[in-house]
């Protein structure tokens, strides 16, 4: 298994800092889902736990130690990071940039062994992108090449995957399909998933755990049922809205009281 | 005879020019259609997936560059039949074409091929790495880095062995500025190109300031030096430019898992484990070092680096892994095409090389500009 976590994290964009004192335990097992209104850190956040981006003070720590003073291709063995919207390179085939996914488990002049098909192979299967292996990413539609980097990430067999929106660019059908996905993983083989989602809904019926960013902190986390409601709706998002359980899953389910909102400002 | 009168272009060579561009071009739209089939191959220590398709393009790439490579020591002003052209050059020393062919067409050759492997694997490299069609190391200014170090030179009478060490210096010293120059909490590919073609400039102003400022005879060395040529190549030459690419590609090969990783850009090469910045820098050195042996070699031939990687990126997609190979062998035969052209086109009279390959280069280069235009 993985631990991360941070204790006091500042992350800064030059002289900007914009997640501030993070001190946060990645619940292992479990899929933890980051909200919270745009600039408020969410994708910094995870690049932070990623170590693609160098803490300003604070330590990142995994299973115990500085994940900075640990050999990068160790910690890409273990944790696995979707960047929001990639860049497509060109003239690269489905297959080809899944094997990229397996980088960290190759030596020198092992490029290819039994385990990284075996691995590639499955994360084709579970994305259903088998048929398409041989096209070239960019020729296919938004939706597949997605599911092309999910893939990526896959073959990477990293214990903690963290995911910036995954569901970008995907419709109502494939967005369920690929949090249905990455739900599976987790239940399944018991991998532990991070993610940034938007959609409040979403987040709260596949999240274990959910994490409210503001401004560049935790403004608060735990169950779904817990954190989301409407004060916190009004507090973080500045939006007044009525949470009811959703008919589905009985998790919160957050309905926006625009009307009411209108008449706040139109007295 | 005055250089303005050149014979009228020879009617064979013509036709022969006309003959290999046509098959080329059925060349690269039949090789297009192979299917791509893969071979697994696996050892104790060693696995790939090698793309057959790939090997067979690279086979018939040699196949017909060592067919071109015995056109290269036959024709000239002095025909040599074929067998003799073999004997003398593989076996036979004492022969009576020893002088012609084993002391000016065989290095000639050899070096063409060289300088054709390295600084088409060089554009490969840049291309690659920066995700850009247009990148080359002539755009980016890495070929007027050796030039102007080797122009000094030049200019100033030093010694002329020093040549392709002052021309390597350049170019790895101009990389790494444009580097540093380009160094903003990292180097993003656009900023970098975008430095490099103002660096470029600056260099050129350079040249043209020593051009103007030392006497004429030795300018006139200088300026010819600069279009690119192989007139004169000695195997001298040819071990300069065996010795570093014999150095160099294992080196780029070594990187090319890294390159493969950084083409996914900074932040998903960086979370798959890569050391981003030393490995992009390893990468632009490599490249900036291939394109230096050349250029130290045969001056700073435009075009080759730019237009064969494009050309081959056409028929295998992407130039990671084998394809790399491969445009290096294209380059290879490329650049003896053209240097046979710049030969016998007007023959008796000979061109600098650079003067063809720009001439096939700049239009293919507007063609390179429209398409990327309309794909954007």
């Amino acid at each position: 298994m993985v631990n991360l976590e941070t204790t006091e994290v500042v992350l800064a964009y030059g002289s900007k800092r914009v997640v501030d004192g993070l001190d946060f335990v990645v619940p292992e097992g479990k899929i933890t889902v980051i909200i919270g209104p745009n600039g408020s850190g969410k994708s910094t956040c995870l690049r932070g736990l990623a170590r693609v981006l160098r803490p300003a003070s604070g330590v990142v720590l995994l299973n115990g130690r500085d994940i900075h003073d640990q050999p990068t291709k160790v910690v890409a063995k273990q944790i696995g990071i979707l960047p929001q919207g990639p860049t497509v390179p060109a003239g690269v085939t489905v297959l080809d940039l899944v094997r990229r996914g397996r980088y960290p488990h190759q030596r020198l002049f092992d490029q290819w062994s039994t385990e990284d098909e075996l691995a590639v192979r499955e994360a084709l299967a579970l994305t259903g992108l088998q048929d398409e292996s041989d096209e070239y990413v960019d020729h296919l539609s938004g939706g597949q090449q997605q599911r092309a980097w999910i893939a990526m990430a896959l073959a990477q067999e990293t214990d903690l995957m963290l995911l910036d929106e995954p569901t970008t660019h995907l419709d109502i059908a494939h967005q369920i399909e690929v949090l249905d996905l990455l739900r599976d993983l987790n239940r399944i083989e018991g991998r532990t998933v991070v993610m940034v989602l938007h959609d409040i809904n979403q987040g709260c019926r596949y999240a274990d755990h959910v994490v409210v960013m503001n401004n560049g902190k935790i403004a608060n986390q735990g169950a779904p049922e817990e954190v989301v409601n409407s004060q916190m709706m009004e507090e973080v998002f500045g939006l007044a809205a009525v949470v009811i359980a959703d008919p589905v899953t009985g998790t919160p389910l957050c309905v926006p009281d625009v009307v009411a909102k209108r008449t706040n400002t139109q007295p | 005879m005055s250089l303005l009168t050149l014979a009228p272009p020879s009617l064979q060579t013509l036709s022969y020019m006309v003959l290999a561009l046509a098959s080329f071009a059925t060349a690269i739209s039949l090789s297009r259609r192979i299917s791509s089939s893969r071979r697994v191959l696996r050892g104790r220590i060693f696995s790939s997936l090698t793309d057959l398709r790939l090997l067979y393009l690279c086979i018939g790439t040699l196949v017909l560059t060592v067919f071109l490579g015995l056109l290269g020591l036959e024709v000239g002003e002095y025909p040599i039949p074929r067998f003799e052209a073999i004997k003398t050059a593989l076996w036979d020393r004492g022969g009576e074409f020893d002088f012609v062919v084993n002391s000016l067409r065989f290095p000639r050759v050899v070096a063409a091929l060289l300088a054709g492997f390295c600084l088409a694997s060089s554009g490969a490299l840049f291309q690659s790495l920066l995700g850009n069609p247009l990148v080359s190391p002539d755009v980016i200014g890495i070929n007027s880095g050796a030039a102007l170090c080797a122009v000094f030179v030049l200019t100033v009478g030093a010694d002329l062995s020093a040549l392709p060490w002052a021309a390597f210096v350049g170019a790895v010293l101009t990389a790494v500025l444009i580097y540093l120059l380009a160094w903003k909490r990292g180097v993003s590919g656009s900023r970098l190109v975008l430095i490099g073609i103002g660096i470029n400039a600056l260099l050129g102003s350079g040249i043209t300031y020593l051009m103007v400022k030392y006497p004429i005879e030795r300018v006139v060395a200088a300026a010819r030096w600069q279009v690119g040529s192989l007139f004169g190549s000695s195997w001298a030459d040819v071990r300069i430019l065996g010795f570093g690419v014999l150095i160099i590609t294992p080196l780029a090969l070594f990187l090319v898992p890294k390159l493969r990783l950084l083409q996914l850009g900074d932040e998903l090469a960086a979370g798959l484990g890569s050391r981003v910045e030393m490995e992009r820098m390893a990468i632009i050195v490599v490249a900036s070092a291939y394109a230096a042996i050349a250029v130290a070699v045969i001056g700073p031939l435009g075009f080759v680096a730019l237009l064969v990687p494009h050309m081959v990126r056409l028929i295998v997609g992407s130039l990671t892994g084998g394809a790399l190979l491969l445009t290096g062998l294209v380059g290879a035969l490329f650049l003896l095409g053209c240097d046979l052209i710049a030969q016998q086109l007007f023959a008796p009279t000979t061109l600098p090389v650079g003067v063809v390959t720009a001439a096939l280069g700049g239009p293919y280069f507007l063609f390179i500009l429209v398409r990327y235009n309309r794909a954007l």
